[in-house]
Formats: C-alpha cells, sequence, structure tokens
C-alpha cells in the first residue's frame, strides 16, 4: 500500500547476531561431552593462568594436581574420605533439595552431630568404653542432627518461614554452642579439646575406611528412597507443584517435616563419622564449610545421586590437587588453590547453559510476509 | 460532526502457534471519546489491546497513529505514542510508594556533563542522579497531585502499595500512565475488581478525561456498564471483529446477538440420560478469596447421575473454586456437598475402603447380611471381618450420604468416594511437567498397599493403555509429559482421571487450546463417562459446545448461580444474558422481597 511508511517501519527492525533456542531432550553421550570439554577447557585456562602469575610451566601443575591425589596411599586415602565426606553430606540435602526446601544448615547439623559424639566419648569414655558407647553415640548425634534440622522445618511448615535464612542461622547457634562446650570441657586453658582417647568407633584397616563404607551404603539407599520409595515420590510431587501434591492429598506440611528429619539424620550421621571416626575430637571448624561445599556438589550433580559421585570427587580432587600445587609451588597463600577450584566450577556451570541451549547465527535477514 | 481520529488499525491479525487470537481486525478510536470493546472469553480482546500497548507485535497489519503509521515494538514505543494501558493485574511493586511507581522507568533528565575526566564525569553523574532523585520527589508529588485535581482521583503519592486497596491500585495505574502524558488510555476490565461504587467513581473519572479530549478504550464484559459509559461499542466474536455500533442505538439484547453471533452445529453426540438420581447436592457453598472477596455467593445446585451440568459463566466469575471447593481444596465459609453413593444392596469391598473404615461403619450399623441381619463384627478378628468382605457377604442396608465439607481430598478419597477433577492448570495442578506419564498416572493410586516403595507395574500398564486407547502422541511412556503437545497432556490427564471410573467426573476448560480433533476426544470420552452413570461436571467457556454436549447448563455470575437451562431448548444470547447479569441492586431485591 503505502510502501514509505511499511519501509520505515522496516528499517527500525533491528536482527540481532543469534538468537538462543531451547534444546529438546540432550542425549546423554553429548551431555557428558559437552561437560568434559568444560573441564579440558578450564584445565587450560588454569594452566595457562598458573604459568601468568608463578612462572611455572602448566604442566608441572597438572603434575601436582595428580601428585595431591595419587602420590602416596596416605593422599589416596584422604581424598577418598574427603569425597566421602562430601557425598554423604551432599546426599543428606538431596532429598531436602529436591522438595525445593533450600537446607543450608548441613554445617550446623553435622557439626552438633559431632559435638554431641564427642561429649558422650568425653565424659561416658571412662566408664563405658566399647559398642554400647559407639550405639549411645549413633543415637544420639543422629537425633542432634535431626532436632536442628526439625527446628526450621516446622517453623516453615507451620508458619511459612523462610528456610534458607533459618538454616543458615542455625549453624552459627551450633558454632556457638560447640564453642562454649568446648570451653567447658577442655582441661588447660587452651581451649582446645585434644584428642579424646575413649569411644573411638572401630577402625576398619585405617580411620577413613569406615566412613567410605557408610557413604557407599548410604548413597545406594538414598538412590532407592529418592526413586522407589513413596516417601521420595511425595517428595519429589511436593518439590516440583505444592499445587498438585495437594490436588493428589499429599500433606505438604508432613511431607516437608518428614523429609527434613532424613536430611538432618544423615547429617548427623556424618558429624558421628567426623568426630568418632576421623579425627577424634571436637573444634569449631570440624565441618569446615562442607556443609555449603555440599550444596554446590549437589547442584552441580543436578540432583542426582549418580552424578554427585563424579562431583563429590572432582571437588575433593580439586581441594588435594590444588594444596599440593601450593605446596610444590611455594606459595604462601591459598588464594591460587581457590582461583583453580573457582575457574573449573565456573566451566562447569558454565557449560550448562550449551546444555539447555543452542545458539543459532542469523546469516540471512529473514523477511516477513508483507505483499 | 467531523471527529478526529487518535488511532486507528488496519487489517491486524495475530496467530499463536495455530491459534488464532486476532484475524484481520479494524478498529478506529475517535479523540475525546470512550470506546467499549466487547467480547466473550477468549474472542481476542486481550491479545489485541497488547498489541496497541506493545507487548505483542501484530503478524500482519497497520496501526496508525494521529494519521500516521506507527510501529509499536514495546511499551516503551506506545508511551511514545503517547498511549498507555492499565492491565487487568496490575503491575507495581508492591514496596514502591505510589510516586515511586508511577516514576518508574521514566528517565531522569540526562546529567550536565562536567568533570574533567571520566573519573569525576562518572562521579558528577552519580551525584546528579542522587540530587535529582531528592529534588524530583517534590515534582513528582506536585505533578501527581495536579493530575489527580484535574480528574478528581484521590491518591496519596506517599502511601506504600501493599497498604493499599484494589481500587487504590488502579488508581496509581492510571495515574503512572496519565504521568507518561498518555493520550490514548486502554483499561482491560478496569471494573472487574471494583465495588459499584468505586465502579461509579471510576467512571466519573473517566467521563472527565474524555472531555479533555482523551480516548478510552476501555475492555468489559459487563453489558450494563457499557451502555453507561461507552459512546461506541466494538464487538470481537473468535478473534474478528463483528462490527462498531454507537452506544446510543444498542441495548442489552443487541449487544449479546453480536457477542454470541448464531449457533454454529458443531455434531457432538448428546444421548438422553439415563434414569438420572441426584449424585452431589451442592447447598448454599460461601467462599471468600485470600483478599476477603466473595467468590462464591450462595452457591446451590445438584449434579445428577447420568448427564453432564454445564457450567457457563465469564472467566473468573468462580467456577474454579467452585471445582476446587467440592474436591476438598478450599476451605468454605458454609456450605454443605452431599454426596449420594448409590450402594444399597450392594456388597462391601475394600476397593476405595479401608478396614478401619468398614469397621467404623459396621459399628454405625451400616451393613446387613444377605438375610437382612445387622452385621456385627464385634468379637471377630481382622482377618475373619477381611474373609467375609471378600466374599462379599457384607452389604450396605442404604445409599451412602456423606457430606464433603470440610473433607481433605485425601479423606475424601478414604471415604471410598470416586470423585474425579480435571482441573483447569493441567500442568500446574493435574499433573507434574517433569514426570513421565507412569509417575502421572501413579498421582492418584501410589498409596494402595503397605509397601514403603511405589508399585510402578500397574500405572506402567496403565500408562501403556491409556496412550493406546486415546492415541496419545508420546515417544514412550517415560518422556516428561511437559513434553507433549497440550492436546497430548490433556489426554492424559483425562485418562487418568477416568480410569478409576469415577461417580462425579469434574472438568474445567478441558478442551481449552486443543485442536478440533482431540476436542472431540474428549467430548467423546465425557459422553463416556456420562453413559456409564457418573455425574459429569463441565465448566466450559464456548457456548456452542456447552450447548450441544451438556443436559442441563448452570450459568454462573460473579461468584452467583444467575440460572439453570435446559441445554437442549437453550440459545445463546438467553445464556449470554444470565452470564452478564450483574448483581442485583438493593431497589430489585426489595421489590422482590414485596412480591
Amino acid at each position: 500500500m503505502n510502501m514509505k511508511t511499511v519501509n520505515s517501519g522496516e528499517k527500525a527492525v533491528k536482527e540481532p547476531l543469534f538468537h538462543i533456542v531451547k534444546r529438546n531432550a540432550v542425549p546423554l553421550k553429548q551431555r557428558i561431552l559437552i561437560k568434559a570439554g568444560a573441564i579440558v577447557l578450564s584445565m587450560i585456562v588454569c594452566g595457562l593462568l598458573g604459568t601468568i602469575l608463578t612462572g611455572n610451566s602448566p604442566f608441572t601443575m597438572y603434575a601436582s594436581l595428580i601428585k595431591g591425589n595419587f602420590g602416596q596411599e596416605s593422599k589416596i586415602w584422604a581424598m577418598l574420605q574427603e569425597t566421602a565426606l562430601l557425598l554423604g553430606i551432599s546426599l543428606a540435602l538431596l532429598p531436602a533439595f529436591k522438595m525445593k526446601f533450600w537446607n543450608l544448615g548441613a554445617d550446623g547439623q553435622v557439626l552438633v552431630g559431632a559435638l554431641v559424639s564427642a561429649g558422650l566419648m568425653y565424659k561416658l569414655g571412662a566408664k563405658t568404653d566399647g559398642v554400647l558407647l559407639n550405639l549411645l553415640m549413633l543415637v544420639c548425634s543422629v537425633g542432634a542432627g535431626v532436632i536442628w534440622a526439625l527446628i526450621p522445618a516446622v517453623f516453615k511448615a507451620k508458619w511459612k518461614t523462610n528456610e534458607t535464612l533459618f538454616t543458615l542461622m542455625m549453624n552459627y547457634i551450633a558454632v556457638g554452642i560447640t564453642g562454649y562446650m568446648i570451653n567447658q570441657w577442655a582441661t588447660s586453658g587452651s581451649g582446645t579439646m585434644g584428642v579424646i582417647k575413649y569411644g573411638w568407633l572401630p577402625e576398619l584397616g585405617n580411620k577413613s575406611v569406615l566412613t567410605i563404607i557408610v557413604v557407599a551404603l548410604l548413597t545406594a539407599g538414598m538412590v532407592i528412597y529418592i526413586k522407589y520409595s513413596k516417601h521420595g515420590y511425595e517428595l519429589t510431587v511436593v518439590g516440583e507443584s505444592e499445587n498438585t501434591a495437594r490436588y493428589v492429598g499429599i500433606n505438604v506440611k508432613k511431607v516437608v517435616i518428614r523429609t527434613m528429619i532424613v536430611s538432618g539424620a544423615i547429617c548427623g550421621l556424618i558429624g558421628l563419622l567426623l568426630a568418632g571416626s576421623i579425627n577424634h575430637t571436637i573444634t569449631k571448624t570440624l565441618v569446615d564449610g562442607r556443609g555449603f561445599t555440599a550444596v554446590l556438589v549437589t547442584w552441580l550433580a543436578d540432583f542426582n545421586p549418580y552424578y554427585m559421585i563424579a562431583t563429590a570427587f572432582l571437588v575433593a580432587f580439586l581441594k588435594s590437587g590444588s594444596a599440593q600445587v601450593i605446596t610444590d609451588f611455594k606459595l604462601n597463600n591459598d588464594a591460587f588453590s581457590a582461583i583453580i577450584t573457582g575457574i573449573v566450577i565456573f566451566f562447569i556451570i558454565g557449560c550448562q547453559f550449551f546444555v539447555q541451549y543452542r545458539l543459532i547465527f542469523n546469516s540471512k535477514k529473514k523477511k516477513k510476509g508483507e505483499n | 460532526m467531523e471527529r478526529e481520529v487518535a488511532l486507528e488499525m488496519r487489517g491486524v491479525s495475530k496467530f499463536f502457534g495455530q491459534v488464532v487470537a486476532n484475524k484481520n481486525v479494524d478498529l478506529t478510536v475517535y479523540k475525546g471519546e470512550i470506546l467499549a470493546v466487547l467480547g466473550e472469553n477468549g474472542s481476542g480482546k486481550t491479545t489485541l489491546m497488547n498489541m496497541i500497548a506493545g507487548i505483542y507485535f501484530p503478524d500482519e497489519g497497520q496501526t496508525f497513529v494521529n494519521g500516521e503509521e506507527a510501529v509499536i515494538r514495546s511499551p516503551q514505543d506506545a508511551f511514545k505514542y503517547k498511549i498507555g494501558m492499565i492491565h487487568q493485574h496490575f503491575k507495581l511493586v508492591d514496596v514502591f510508594d505510589a510516586a515511586q511507581n508511577i516514576t518508574l522507568g521514566v528517565k531522569t533528565p540526562p546529567a550536565p556533563a562536567n568533570g574533567k575526566n571520566a573519573f569525576t564525569r562518572f562521579f558528577s553523574k552519580i551525584g546528579h542522579r542522587l540530587q535529582s532523585g531528592l529534588y524530583r520527589k517534590k515534582e513528582v508529588a506536585a505533578e501527581v497531585k495536579k493530575i489527580a485535581d484535574k480528574y478528581g482521583f484521590e491518591i496519596d503519592p506517599k502511601k506504600k502499595i501493599y497498604d493499599m486497596s484494589v481500587s487504590e491500585k488502579q488508581t496509581v495505574e492510571i495515574v503512572k500512565v496519565l504521568y507518561r502524558g498518555a493520550n490514548i488510555l486502554i483499561l482491560d476490565e478496569p471494573t472487574a475488581v471494583l465495588t459499584p461504587q468505586e465502579t461509579e467513581k471510576l467512571f466519573s473519572v473517566l467521563r472527565k478525561m474524555k472531555e479533555d479530549g482523551k480516548s478510552i478504550v476501555i475492555i468489559t464484559h459487563k453489558l450494563n456498564e457499557v451502555l453507561a459509559i461507552s459512546d461506541r461499542v466494538a464487538v470481537l466474536r473468535k478473534g474478528e471483529s463483528v462490527g462498531t455500533i454507537e452506544t446510543k442505538d444498542a441495548d442489552e439484547n443487541k449487544l449479546t446477538e453480536l457477542m454470541v453471533g448464531k449457533k454454529i452445529s458443531l455434531n457432538i453426540e448428546r444421548s438422553a440420560p439415563v434414569n438420572p438420581e441426584d449424585r452431589l447436592e451442592i447447598k448454599g457453598l460461601n467462599l471468600k478469596n485470600h483478599e476477603g472477596v466473595k467468590v462464591l455467593d450462595d452457591v446451590s445446585f445438584t449434579a445428577k447421575s447420568g448427564e453432564i451440568l454445564g457450567i457457563a459463566g465469564i472467566a473468573g466469575s468462580g467456577q474454579k473454586e467452585l471445582l476446587e471447593a467440592i474436591a476438598g481444596l478450599q476451605t468454605l465459609q458454609s456450605g454443605d456437598m452431599i454426596f449420594h453413593n448409590p450402594k444399597k444392596d450392594k456388597p462391601v469391598t475394600f476397593f476405595h475402603k479401608t478396614l478401619r473404615r468398614v469397621k467404623e461403619l459396621a459399628q454405625e450399623g451400616a451393613f446387613r447380611y444377605e438375610n437382612g441381619e445387622t452385621v456385627d463384627f464385634t468379637g471377630m478378628s481382622d482377618k475373619q471381618i477381611k474373609d467375609l468382605v471378600n466374599e462379599g457377604k457384607v452389604l450396605f442396608k442404604e445409599d451412602e450420604i456423606i457430606d464433603l465439607k470440610d473433607k481433605t481430598p485425601l479423606q475424601i478419597r478414604e471415604l471410598g468416594i470416586r470423585l474425579s477433577f480435571v482441573p483447569e492448570d493441567r500442568l500446574g495442578m493435574g499433573l507434574v511437567g517433569n514426570m513421565d506419564i507412569v509417575d502421572n498416572m501413579m498421582l492418584r493410586s501410589y498409596r494402595k498397599g503397605k509397601s514403603m516403595f511405589v508399585d510402578r507395574s500397574r500405572p506402567g500398564k496403565l500408562a501403556d493403555e491409556i496412550i493406546g486407547e486415546l492415541e496419545v502422541v508420546t515417544p514412550s511412556s517415560h518422556t516428561p509429559v511437559r513434553r507433549l503437545s497440550g492436546g497430548n497432556v490433556q489426554k492424559v490427564l483425562v485418562g487418568r482421571e477416568i480410569a478409576s471410573a469415577p461417580k462425579v467426573l469434574m472438568a474445567a476448560y478441558p478442551v481449552r487450546g486443543l485442536d478440533i480433533n482431540s476436542s472431540y476426544t474428549i467430548y467423546n470420552l465425557l459422553n463416556k463417562q456420562k453413559e456409564n452413570g457418573a455425574a459429569v461436571i463441565f465448566v466450559g467457556e464456548d457456548l456452542d459446545v456447552l450447548i450441544e454436549l451438556c443436559d442441563r447448563i448452570l450459568v454462573i455470575g460473579s461468584g452467583k448461580v444467575t440460572g439453570i437451562v435446559d441445554g437442549r431448548t437453550a440459545d445463546k444470547s438467553e445464556i449470554g444474558l444470565l452470564m452478564t447479569k450483574t448483581k442485583k441492586t438493593a431497589e430489585e431485591s426489595v421489590k422482590e422481597a414485596a412480591v
């Protein structure tokens, strides 16, 4: 009709260089390839950065990374133990996260479990050393973890409080109580407990083996719980859509509370292992932020328990490996270790975009049907 | 009188995939007039307005503002052409006050570029922003007051949005577009949320704006309001414009006829109900929503077995809440929902009843043996009771009569009431989008059995059956349902809901967004349930479908039952009038009471 105005309208059209299209289902093989590619790329970037910052060749750095994990038998055990601890705590988070209950309080839940174990070891150790004490420690530390998880869960179910902040705050309370108890128990003025001689959990070869076995069993149990149990089904429905859950008659409050009991119980159990099997003592920093690292492990694995084994291993590998890099390169602080970990995780999270979306470059301008 | 054209649309079309939202629509808005846009649900009113406001961009056609072609690609563009839209769902920031919301997105005047280098320029820019923010607060307040005085608004610029009533929020929305200098205002169903007094106030404001030369486009369903406020009425039907008439030449009947159009024959099968019995008696339901607004007002009706009861009404008149209330998902203020379970002389089974419930009922003397003797379980072990029941020796004395009021969905199921519900929001309520078809089949049945673990074999079989019988197009039964197309999602949902042979089947907008073939599949399924003796409650939006499919049609308006008509004799304009009937005025009620 009136060409002039139409043309002026066309001029306003700004076609972007590319557009983003959501992918349909991506085959597993391709997904693994994308992720592996991301890890390789991140290692190249780490190597280059290492060269720029320290002047060492990238290959010495890769060698250090491997040496830190596989250099000696003890290093292998340490790495496996770290993997197990991270995986164990991640397994505790998994059901809560699947329910979209963001439990950031695993640190505190593990710590109270450890605190209760250590307390029992210290107070009752001289009188009832042995299996009975170990059983008592098991029950009490699991119970303590449950209580720590249950408080925010009940508040969330009854009054819709924000679980993220609540569980986070519970961590600081746990640290505070632990500090107080250590001051009460520590004999000398040092403010530290030292190794408690009683109530050690059975050692199966070395102090890491028990933890690894327990976490392996936990993993199998959690896979079954999430995928095949009615509880697992219910919590998944609640997480996906609370409306659907209500519609089919699921008691959402009950599921929230029940799931957090499971989450807290596993955290308490990990606390028991930390205090009773690995460290034989209690400190305020015993958990060492693993409750938060586990959040990362769980998310990186897309809430899939099988992938979580891999991501827990990766994070543990980077932790031990980068510590070795620092020693070998004689760096006087651990910032470089954090940089390496950061880069790798950045790449893995970043590649998620390419798993979900595709870029399509607009080579030709598409004309709209205007005639 | 020669009127000046403010806005004109010529041959505008908009498609969403295969769905035609608007087709070849022409619309003219003059300066200094109020134009009402009228149409049924889904007739494309809001889509059309969104294209003027820059939310959507038309696929075909042209828009002219003040006689020049305009390209409106975003709400910002719309403001450039001095067009402002007040949406049905307010778009305000709750924690901001009125003035902040009004200025939100309006660019502050650019900073003077002083300063020697980039660094100082950067800070002087920030300083300018902060300063102008402080000064402009006063300016804005003054300007808002000026606008308010001019048109007779009442507004407190310092009041936070979360402290405001619905009508105050609406005022903020209107002032927001006026503050940006809009000359063409589009209001999407502005009266839906207002009381009659507030509506009157809004209308007087609109009239003042009209005198000021502004053009106002108002979308509404309410015929009396159209007649009260507008100068002209543009009517849309199924996405096409069917004409524009002067309001002074119109009356309610004429408008209804234009809106619903002539009856179209769809050839949906409808069998005669087979000995209908009262199945679900709804008595005086009253329900308020979160905001304390009455959404169900003394609703009463009876759904009978072997018939389809249609529910017609403007969207949001309480249909959703009504079905949810029956399904146990709403907490009622008052009312009863009596379910008649035709169990007389039929054997008790554990299919839908727990052992505990059977014992309870036996204690109440609800069962008899074949010889007429009342069943008494005292002294019997659980095993003995189970055997008796499983052998079919325990019979019901009477039909079960159960009040569903205050029952949760789980309790309803545990009482053995086979009530199925196909909700409006399929993936948000009826199904879980990320779960596969098998897991979605399990939603209703996963509790069965004492085992801690779910049994996926039976749901798997059911999934395969439904995929086969209803011709669900899917790669496999392990595909997440969100990957399926709308029609297939609906087949999965309806399939699951009818799998339990329901006594009552409720379906809310079951064919919305479905193509013709899928729609007919759904109609056939509903008919089949009716023939099987279920009481089917069908909430629909297409009056032609309602009239051809349903045995009786209940019309609901603003949460009230405005009439029940026979589907075989009803005509569209009759239903249309009932739908748009607003609340009785006090005067009418007094008159009725006197009669």
